[in-house]
């Protein structure tokens, strides 16, 4: 999921992946950096979406050098238009629709828009909201998201708003669970979290959770 | 469960169609007693043919009453001790992907002998439970100083999952049964939704075939004391929550002991999520998992 706050964006996310009922995967990252200020998170097939993710990634940050001098320092990371990245993820997205199984959410902070928060569902539309949720765990949490969504929030509330959203979807969603991952961009940078299951809010008839020594 | 003839309303399941509903039927055995030719009024509530629900057409057509599992359990663990016998499972009942219902208790006391857990449909496990009672009430009436112990438990059950099976309707369930056998040795035994059935040391049911058994095998020896047999399954358990997505990190461990079964209170197993790789597993590969 994502949310647009007062001064740029968080992105969050669980961390399992799964074949079956089987957790092929129980700490990996949905959330993939496009370029240095805009940020993807994936959903739905794992390989439709790393691979749309690298070709979105190389097409955005060729664009951007080849406009500006964006990239000319090496130490300098590449910045795209938010925008511009959606557009490109809508275009592979729709048209390879019959081929892709990847619901994507295209998040970040440019200075000429400012915070964006971009869903490309399955199908390839592209809509711009203040905040959108994505993936099998998305449907557990419409409503409490609905209810508590608040626009211009502070860093810290957007934070914990995200984190209480993907621990109530992990409650219910047996697709999802394990850490959750949080991505806060604003105009001074991005800012990576991972929130173990013992730091999580606690949901009804769960049990608190314990470290292993 | 031994069949008795009773009339009753045809809704609430398989018995006996009362005579008068089905001429053709009567019409069999009409004057054809041993007694003699009988009238029709004594044929009332005598005779009758076994039927399922939706009567004739049913009969034709293969009976479909559980074909897809809907409220499921995930995996139950089963491991011998020197004590006695241990059966773990999660408190969860997923609705397809949905994680439903979270303090469903999946083991159950059958008698002081045995215990039971599942795994599979929630509602055939709550169908077999009601079996096992009225063998638990017959054994109560009967009161002749037995009960029925764990391996007649496991036989009477392969018996009942095999003919469901045979006749196209299984009961959507794999069993765990623990305790004791008639010779007073600890028994442990599966039973599984076509009729499938053995016992060992240490069985397990569902995803935790793959999972726990490996585990089990790796650190099983006769003669484990409590505590290497609690913590043998809680590593069991720890493997099942992490791979399985069904499960939930709420378990119950029952005993089964020659004082009987006790079930434990649901407790979590520690796991360990601050690996360093897990910060920032995508490092060297940006746009992988």
């Amino acid at each position: 999921m994502a949310v647009k706050y007062a001064d740029g964006v968080v992105l969050g996310a669980d961390s399992r992946t799964s074949t079956g009922t089987y957790v092929a995967n129980r700490a990996s990252d949905k959330i993939t950096p496009i370029c240095e200020n805009v940020w993807m998170c994936r959903s739905g097939s794992a390989a439709d979406t790393q691979n749309v993710a690298a070709y979105v990634s190389r097409l955005a940050q060729e664009h951007a050098v080849s406009v500006s001098s964006a990239g000319a320092d090496a130490d300098e990371g590449i910045k795209c238009d938010v925008k511009l990245v959606a557009n490109i993820t809508q275009k592979i997205a729709y048209q390879n629709k019959d081929r892709l199984q990847a619901g994507m959410i295209i998040a970040g902070y440019d200075r000429k828009l400012g915070p964006q928060v971009y869903g490309i569902p399955l199908g390839g539309a592209m809509m711009e909201n203040p905040f959108t949720v994505g993936g099998s765990g998305s449907a557990y949490i419409y409503g409490w998201c609905d209810d508590t969504f608040r626009e211009n929030m502070s860093k810290e509330e957007a934070q914990a708003w995200v984190k209480r959203a993907i621990s109530l979807a992990i409650a219910r969603d047996a697709s999802s669970g394990g850490v959750i991952r949080l991505v806060t961009i604003d105009a001074t940078g991005v800012s990576r979290q991972m929130i173990q299951p013992i730091e999580q809010p606690l949901c009804d008839e769960e049990l608190p959770a314990v470290k292993r020594s | 469960m031994i069949p008795r003839r009773t009339a009753h309303e045809r809704v609430i399941g398989p018995g006996v169609v009362p005579h008068g509903v089905d001429p053709e039927h009567d019409a069999l055995y009409r004057g054809r007693t041993a007694r003699g030719t009988v009238t029709d009024e004594v044929l009332r509530g005598v005779r009758g043919r076994p039927f399922t629900i939706d009567g004739k057409a049913r009969e034709k057509a293969p009976a479909t009453r559980t074909q897809t599992p809907y409220v499921t359990g995930t995996s139950a663990l089963g491991l011998k001790y020197a004590g006695g016998v241990l059966l773990a499972t999660d408190t969860l009942a997923c609705y397809g992907s949905t994680k439903r219902y979270k303090s469903v208790e999946r083991v159950k006391r059958v008698n002081d002998k045995c215990a039971i857990a599942f795994t599979g449909e929630l509602s055939d496990f709550a169908y077999v439970c009601d079996l096992l009672e009225e063998l638990t009430t017959e054994d109560f009436c009967e009161d002749d100083g037995t009960t029925r112990d764990a391996e007649e438990i496991y036989q009477y059950l392969t018996r009942v999952m095999y003919n469901r099976r045979s006749k196209f309707d299984p009961l959507w369930n794999s069993f765990v049964v623990a305790g004791y056998d008639a010779k007073g040795e600890a028994f442990c035994g599966t039973v599984g939704m076509i009729g499938t059935h053995y016992a060992d040391d240490h069985v397990a049911a569902g995803f935790g075939n793959h999972i726990a058994r490996p585990i089990f095998r790796e650190f099983y020896k006769p003669d484990l004391t409590e505590e290497e047999a609690v913590e043998i399954m809680k590593s069991a358990l720890y493997a099942c929550v992490m791979r399985d997505k069904q499960m939930m990190n709420k378990f119950q461990i029952a005993k089964v002991t020659k004082e009987g079964v006790s079930i434990g209170e649901p407790f979590a197993v520690p796991t360990e999520w601050g690996y360093e790789k897990f910060y920032n597993p995508t490092k060297f590969s940006p746009g992988g998992w």
